[in-house]
């Protein structure tokens, strides 16, 4: 009795120990990430970090993008601790950095060569200097449009144009009786939605969202403009039902040829250039995105999806290590070696854009390379302001007083309320959840 | 029949739900009350302090409070009002002796079995979608300009979606309600010559009074708290146009994380939805005995 | 039936009520329908005859294996249901046949516990389960899918007790049944359609819910709403792929109901019968 009892608490301490013992040595990380074609990608590839990393293995969470940002945001508030990998963009970077939640990346293994990120995408993700999230592709906006209908119309599009220049050309290129739109926007609200489209616009309108005291600025002079010229070119330009239109619909829109100019995200181009799923894929011209005449300001837009880890992570050197893997130069090869150079991850690493054979394979790299160069999220507008980010505004509240604001704007371009009213509702919402917030004393 | 012992014995049986309930209501209520009077921001834990009545007052003054909370009477009215007329109407429709009567049952009640983000979506995709969707090529086919449901209709949009996916249950009560109809006295009235209207008016409509009833509490329960629809959907909007109470509170929770606002509007939300529900049981209570 | 109707009147309700149901019936099948479609087919018009591929469905399941989401939704589902019957059957078996005066108000204040929003006690309830370790796990969000229903499983079970005429049971003791016999030949026959369909009904609750199961879960416990939200807006239009995995997050459910459709009808009253 006595020793059937020893021998099975031997075992038991065995198995435990060798549980320990397993444990340290096999790690399981769990990846949070968003169902973009990019991800879903690397996902596929799982099995290539595996084999070379026989110690680690991976689960996916892949979660549409407003799901997972909830769900992220929860368990990191919380020290939840059920992640091991996130995927956050430009936003959220620099606001969970400052409240300690998430792992410096500053000893990366040596091949990573953080100093071959692209240094737009590289200050947008460091905080004092240090890199808190790897980026795993990143975008600008710029301008995409069809050459063949463009020539048809007779207009050319500079490669550097101002509002005036696009209105001109979507005015020249409308052909509403064939479905043919001058000019695709977004309208859907939400803060990553039109409101990214529309920050940029009134940044290169030389608009600002606040100024030094937090107080909203949207019955500045410039963001009048703004709203109206947008208005003006989406009412009588744009498609139908353009206030529920975000990416996904312009894009399809654009593939499906019945769109002129659009303006959005550069990772776009590799969709619209993509014979498979585009109808124009050898007439699309790129150009930088607009500005208004007299204001050196491109839009400054600038996203990256990134990799980070956070605090609450048990197991954050094998998470560095998937980290390194998934956004480190081996990927970008491997890429290229299984799918062609063309739907290699852009707008991270300096290198991919002076690789001859991705310049080769992929017509938007140069517009794409100065778009990203030309972002400043220090200082996205030309007048002073008390933020940084681009097309956003990175303070932890911007998610819902841009959604908010986002809801106004889409009304007045349903034609439920006009400029004025959107703008001066706006103003107020804001001011509002400003003093709430504590920024306005 | 209730002597001491089988009264004790009934309290014995009844005590673990009531108990069960009372924790599941009395802990989250607890601490949602306690929130609701903290300035307490996910994002920033560090700055949490006592607000006292300040989430109450700036939830309320919320520019979109009163349409938030006229919309979530349209929604409710406006989904029951199509369920219950619908209902009835397709229940007497499928109770008549009709071919492959199995079959067309099976498939009025389907929407019930699909998941609220999946009616969603196939809706918003596929069925009112501007420019791929079925009704904007119906509006194609015969020349018209397609209609743009979302933007245009947004509340009657997500009515018409949340109404499909509660028209099965409404059906299926009501059904069950008619088929235990007396039919000798339909009969009775049928030789008597009365017409088929009054028939429906005297008979049929007073008899089913029971389970519109019951149709209207338990859906009313559900359509309160109505938000996924919306978010997949409109995301409120355009403007206010679509935002009921529950997205309002969504909004709070988890696009500002204002874990003390979203707090302070759950409470709002619970007295105001309380007070529809004692009216409710004023109003239509009495059928229920 | 006493009177014949004439085959005319029959074939015109049989084509109203399929006008009807078909009409009712169309969104699903039109996922369906999509479903076998090429993307590029997908967003090209309506079309009701797909090129009949399975590319989709082959995407969708290499990309997130559909086994383990469907297994979970299946656990919370049933676990969820059985746990919410062995609280509710005494529950609403001691409000049906001792009733107190309290018992109207004791139900009905069950009801309202559903009235407070899920996201407004969503921080409180992902506390304390993380707190307590059941975060992710199978076991928390079946008793959290129990509490959620309770009320309408014993307000249903309720009802349907209620209709059991007590003097049957008086009848019987008369003729000296014993409480074995009472139960065994008597109640149970008589409570089971009402217990089947509440069941059913329960489990198409549990199985739809889509809040609290996403919410939390990360991976381990994720059902099958979970599985829809890594295909719901991608970047991009990939409306048959969304289509597939829709219809194999709604087909379980939907053939369980097509099959216990009668079941259900017949215990589906709430009291709404008298």
């Amino acid at each position: 009795m006595n020793t059937t009892i020893r021998a099975l608490t031997g075992a038991t301490a065995l198995c435990a120990i060798a549980g320990i013992a397993a444990a340290q040595d096999n790690v399981t990380l769990t990846v949070a990430t968003v169902n973009n074609g990019d991800m879903i990608r690397m996902q596929e590839l799982t099995g290539e970090f595996t084999a070379a990393n026989p110690t680690i293995s991976v689960e996916w969470v892949t979660l549409e993008e407003n799901i997972l940002r909830e769900r992220v945001t929860t368990d990191i508030a919380t020290q939840g601790g059920q992640y091991d990998v996130l995927t956050i963009g430009t936003y959220e970077v620099p606001i969970w950095a400052k409240q300690n939640w998430l792992v410096p990346l500053d000893d990366m293994p040596a091949d990573y060569d953080a100093d071959d990120l692209l240094p737009a995408v590289r200050e947008a993700l460091s905080v004092d200097g240090t890199l808190y999230a790897a980026p795993f592709y990143g975008e600008s906006a710029m301008v995409m449009y069809r050459t063949d209908l463009a020539e048809a119309a007779g207009v050319t599009i500079p490669e550097s144009p101002t509002w005036t220049d696009i209105k001109a050309a979507a005015e020249a290129m409308t052909d509403k009786a064939n479905e043919v739109y001058g000019i695709c926007l977004r309208g859907k609200p939400g803060w990553g939605e039109n409101m990214g489209f529309i920050t940029a616009m009134a940044n290169s309108y030389g608009a600002r969202w606040f100024d030094m005291d937090w107080k909203p600025q949207f019955d500045s002079e410039e963001w009048k403009a703004t709203m109206t010229d947008y208005l003006t070119m989406m009412t009588e330009y744009g498609p139908p039902g353009a206030s529920s239109n975000g990416f996904n619909e312009n894009l399809s829109l654009f593939q499906q040829g019945k769109c002129a100019i659009w303006i959005d995200a550069t990772v776009a181009a590799g969709f619209v250039t993509d014979p498979d799923t585009s109808t124009v894929a050898d007439s699309v011209g790129f150009a930088q995105f607009p500005n208004r005449e007299g204001v050196d300001n491109h839009g400054n837009w600038l996203w990256a999806w990134s990799l980070a880890v956070p605090a609450s992570s048990k197991s954050p050197d094998a998470a560095k290590t998937f980290i390194a893997w998934a956004t480190g130069k081996g990927y970008t090869s491997l890429i290229a070696e299984k799918q062609g150079w063309r739907a290699a991850p852009p707008g991270t690493r300096t290198s991919l854009y002076e690789n001859a054979e991705y310049q080769e394979a992929a017509p938007f790299a140069a517009m794409t390379l100065t778009s990203m160069n030309a972002a400043n999220t220090a200082k996205s507008s030309v007048q002073d302001i008390p933020y940084t980010g681009g097309q956003f505004v990175a303070i932890p509240e911007f998610q819902g007083i841009g959604t908010s604001v986002g809801q106004q704007f889409s009304a007045a371009l349903a034609g439920q309320m006009s400029a004025d009213d959107a703008l001066a509702s706006a103003q107020s919402n804001v001011t509002r959840e400003m003093t709430r917030a504590g920024y306005i004393k | 029949m209730a002597t001491r012992q089988t009264a004790s014995l009934a309290r014995l049986m009844r005590a673990p739900a009531i108990i069960l309930l009372l924790i599941w209501m009395a802990v989250p209520l607890a601490m949602t009350l306690y929130y609701s009077f903290l300035n307490y921001n996910l994002l920033n834990p560090a700055g949490t302090s006592w607000a006292g009545w300040f989430n109450y007052q700036y939830f309320y003054t919320d520019p979109a409070f009163f349409a938030s909370i006229w919309n979530t009477l349209v929604l409710v009215l406006g989904v029951l009002f199509i369920t219950v007329v619908g209902g009835i109407a397709i229940a007497i429709l499928i109770d008549k002796p009709i071919f492959g009567q199995g079959i067309v049952r099976i498939l009025v009640i389907s929407p019930f079995f699909v998941m609220p983000p999946v009616a969603a979506l196939i809706w918003k995709n596929m069925i009112m979608h501007p420019s791929y969707g079925v009704f904007a090529d119906i509006a194609k086919f015969f020349g018209a300009a397609p209609v743009d449901w979302f933007a245009q209709y947004p509340l009657f949009s997500i009515i018409l979606i949340v109404a499909w996916q509660w028209l099965p249950f409404a059906t299926l009560i009501l059904l069950t309600s008619l088929q235990s109809l007396d039919g000798e006295q339909m009969e009775a009235a049928e030789m008597d010559g009365a017409p088929a209207y009054s028939r429906f008016l005297y008979l049929v409509l007073p008899h089913m009074a029971r389970a519109i009833t019951v149709v209207i509490l338990i859906q009313t329960i559900f359509l309160l708290g109505i938000y996924a629809e919306i978010l997949v959907t409109t995301n409120g909007g355009p403007g206010t146009a679509s935002t009921n109470l529950t997205f309002l509170i969504y909004r709070a929770a988890r696009l500002n994380f204002d874990i003390g606002g979203a707090a302070a509007g759950g409470i709002i939300a619970v007295i105001l939805t309380n007070i529809v529900a004692v009216f409710l049981m004023r109003a239509v209570g009495k059928n229920l005995d | 039936m006493a009177r014949a109707v004439s085959r005319n009147t029959r074939i015109g309700w049989t084509i109203a009520a399929w006008v009807v149901a078909l009409i009712i019936f169309f969104p699903i099948l039109y996922t369906i329908i999509t479903s076998l479609k090429s993307e590029q087919e997908a967003i090209s018009g309506f079309n009701l005859i797909p090129s009949f591929t399975l590319q989709s469905y082959e995407t969708v399941q290499s990309q997130n294996n559909y086994f383990r989401p469907f297994m979970n939704s299946v656990i919370l589902a049933v676990g969820s249901t059985l746990l919410a019957l062995i609280v509710a059957i005494p529950a609403a078996w001691a409000m049906a046949f001792s009733p107190t005066r309290r018992t109207k108000d004791i139900l009905m204040w069950m009801l309202s516990t559903k009235m407070m929003p899920a996201v407004a006690v969503l921080v409180p309830i992902y506390l304390i389960f993380l707190r307590t370790g059941l975060m992710d796990t199978r076991i928390g969000l079946t008793v959290l899918l129990m509490l959620i229903n309770l009320p309408i499983v014993i307000w249903m079970l309720y009802t349907y007790f209620r209709e059991i005429p007590g003097e049957i049971l008086e009848a019987a003791r008369m003729d000296g049944a014993t409480l074995r016999d009472e139960i065994l030949y008597i109640l149970t026959p008589m409570a089971v359609p009402g217990i089947a369909s509440t069941m059913l009904l329960n489990i198409i609750l549990a199985w739809n819910e889509a809040f609290w199961t996403i919410q939390l879960t990360t991976t381990n416990a994720a059902p099958l709403s979970a599985f829809i939200a890594s295909f719901s807006s991608p970047q991009g239009l990939f409306w048959a792929k969304l289509s597939a995995a829709s219809t194999m997050a709604i087909a379980p459910i939907l053939i369980l109901g097509w099959f216990s459709q009668k079941q259900l009808v017949r215990g589906l009253t709430f009291g709404a019968v008298k």
